[in-house]
């Protein structure tokens, strides 16, 4: 019975998970750059969360209407002042561009808030769940991200494949020259991403956030997990993504029921597994 | 015409390496300065100050000049990897941390004393860097930087589940151990100060000899354009695999001598990626991309950086990471490049002339 508890709770963190690395993928996907700044949009939006929630009194859950927005707003205005200096095919501007974000944001972070570890408290729906049959319950949070996390995968997907936007943003991945002579701003387009990007990465921070602790330096291990999820799944694919990040997190899961030493070693292996054996990944949509 | 006599760009436009500042594109720079002569004797005096360094400093300089030792070497060996294999690592904290716990391992745990543990060492390092050379080699690209962080990861995290090596919390080297280098405190440090000289060195000479062989035209050919590399028969996985393990196993020994100076070995600190790699690459592209002085020259420069605002708590990596922006932004040859060191004064030269 704890076994399938542990994998029903990996599948769930497994959502959250898959999240996490959508944005890393988007940005990717579009402007061929990591950004090594990732895990720290992660913590960072957890933090800003705790200071929303502190100030005005509400749920977690209910400061994410705030936090989603300022965070993408912060995402276009990085990536239109900053970033976008640093695209090129060259892909190290960008790398130490993004590094050099990662390690002052993960500073001023400890300067204003301290190095202490600390979680969201989203009250007693914490302890809220339901019992599936005798020996299995499901925690409702746990749920509810879940379906919050597959629903923005989905209307991501949506996004990308069904819209105007979503075809400016495809044509600008495949060739950004070409866009730019078909007169799309592919500066715009950019900044448009990671906008995408951040608010998906702050979604994510603020549930990872109410899942386990946070402090200013977690956020590379964050990043790692995200990036896990991405090889896994097969870049360049949001499902794969999702299937993924599942991946991992039943693999943390059930690494944590043999030994709490192994939850993390269990999903860096299944990583390593699947770039020995598969490196383009589970799901990957083509073999380019 | 001396092996330092470069060659115009003119000559073969379109096979120019991209690395700005190597190959001049003035004709006039063709041949280097008359200050090269006197530039390398400031040179060799600065190489004979640090190799003296136990006979004229205090201890707090010598401390100092022992961690420039390590970060020089690092740079190098990154700089190496990156700039001309193009392997754009973020993971070389895993051979920092892996050289650190072979040394804990055979000196404590197996009584080997530590200089003759050294080449073990070395070996324990390739042993290491072939895998992960050929696992992380599966990747590509900015891929391939953050595999090798996971990769790395993966190892402090296997490390913490020896407690024989000293658990989550670390431990010391012990007296007895530290003996094996010389009875009393003073013959300890010079013989740990000149171990890490020495490792710098080599990573310096190594770097320069290899890029100044066959290797080393093919390596910078790869990092031009693998494909037009290979089209004129630069075997080009064999070359990146070799690349990465050698770099590997020199960066491993750097993680003993860190040990050595240290005295202590835990996991997060020996893996630490900002300490052994982020800042790395920020002196690297801060002295300067694609040169030998570059890097040493950014190395020293990050230290001096670091004493001055060292009263200042985290400022010091928050103003690092603004001056890797802006360098990334505004001078991307580095400092070694906007003085014009390559032209003007091109101490260590790596480029060939091409057959008559």
């Amino acid at each position: 019975m704890i076994w399938i508890n542990a994998l029903v709770q990996g599948l769930l963190l497994g959502g959250i998970y898959a999240l996490a690395a959508a944005g890393l993928a988007l940005v990717f996907g579009v402007m061929r750059i990591i950004n090594m700044a990732h895990g720290e949009v992660i913590v960072l939006s957890a933090f800003l969360t705790q200071m929303v929630t502190g100030a005005l009194g509400i749920n977690p859950m209910l400061a994410a209407v705030l936090i989603l927005p300022l965070m993408a707003a912060l995402g276009y205005g990085l990536q239109r002042g900053l970033i976008n200096r640093a695209v090129r095919s060259d892909p190290l501007p960008a790398l130490i561009m993004t590094f050099g974000l990662s390690i002052i944001a993960q500073n001023v972070l400890v300067t204003l808030f301290s190095a202490d570890s600390r979680r969201l408290d989203v009250g007693p729906l914490a302890t809220a769940s339901l019992r599936l049959m005798p020996g299995i319950s499901v925690g409702v949070l746990p749920l509810a991200m879940f379906a919050v996390a597959v629903a923005a995968l989905v209307m991501l997907h949506t996004l990308f494949y069904r819209t105007g936007a979503g075809r400016a943003f495809r044509a600008t991945a495949i060739d950004a020259d070409i866009a730019r002579t078909m007169g799309l701003d592919t500066d715009h387009v950019y900044g448009l991403v990671t906008a995408i990007a951040f608010a998906l990465a702050a979604l994510a921070g603020i549930f990872l956030g109410i899942y386990s602790s946070f402090d200013p330096f977690i956020g590379p291990s964050r990043l790692i997990f995200a990036f896990e999820v991405i090889v896994i799944g097969g870049m360049g694919s949001i499902y794969g993504a999702l299937a993924g990040g599942m991946i991992l997190g039943v693999s943390q899961a059930l690494g944590a029921q043999i030994n709490p030493q192994l939850q993390q070693l269990a999903g860096h292996l299944v990583f390593l597994a699947v770039i020995l054996l598969r490196p383009q990944g589970l799901f990957a949509r083509n073999r380019s | 015409m001396s092996i330092d006599q470069t060659l115009t760009a003119a000559r073969a436009p379109s096979l120019a390496p991209t690395v700005p500042g190597i190959v001049p594109s003035a004709p006039s720079a063709a041949r280097p300065s008359r200050a090269v002569l006197p530039a390398r004797i400031a040179a060799a005096g600065l190489v004979v100050a640090l190799a003296t360094v136990p006979l004229w400093a205090d201890p707090s300089t010598q401390r100092l000049a022992g961690e420039f030792t390590v970060f020089a070497a690092l740079a190098t060996l990154w700089n190496l990897l990156a700039s001309y294999g193009g392997l754009l690592s973020v993971g070389q904290q895993a051979f920092v941390g892996i050289g650190g716990f072979a040394l804990y391992g055979l000196s404590v745990l197996g009584g080997v004393p530590l200089l003759a543990a050294l080449p073990l060492v070395a070996l324990i390092g390739l042993a290491f860097a072939v895998p992960v050379a050929f696992l992380s080699l599966r990747l590509s690209g900015p891929y391939f930087a953050i595999g090798t962080w996971a990769i790395a990861e993966v190892l402090r995290l296997a490390v913490m589940l020896f407690p024989a090596l000293g658990g989550g919390s670390g431990s010391s080297l012990p007296l007895d151990v530290l003996r094996t280098l010389g009875e009393d405190r003073a013959s300890r440090s010079l013989a740990i100060y000149e171990t890490g000289f020495v490792i710098a060195a080599a990573c310096v000479a190594m770097t320069a000899l290899l890029l100044r062989s066959r290797w080393g035209l093919g390596l910078r050919a790869l990092r031009d354009s693998e494909v037009a590399a290979e089209s004129v028969g630069v075997r080009v996985r064999p070359l990146k695999l070799l690349l990465f393990s050698l770099v590997g196993m020199m960066t491993s020994l750097v993680g003993a001598v860190v040990v050595m100076q240290k005295l202590r070995v835990a996991p997060d600190p020996q893996f630490s990626v900002v300490d052994w790699t982020a800042f790395v690459i920020f002196m690297v592209v801060l002295g300067g991309y694609g040169t030998i002085e570059g890097p040493l020259l950014g190395a020293a420069l990050f230290l001096v950086l670091r004493e001055v605002l060292a009263d200042y708590g985290a400022a010091y990596p928050i103003v690092l990471g603004l001056i890797a922006i802006g360098v990334t932004l505004k001078m991307k040859d580095g400092l070694w490049g906007a003085l014009g060191g390559p032209r003007r004064w091109p101490i260590l030269p790596i480029l060939r002339r091409p057959p008559a």
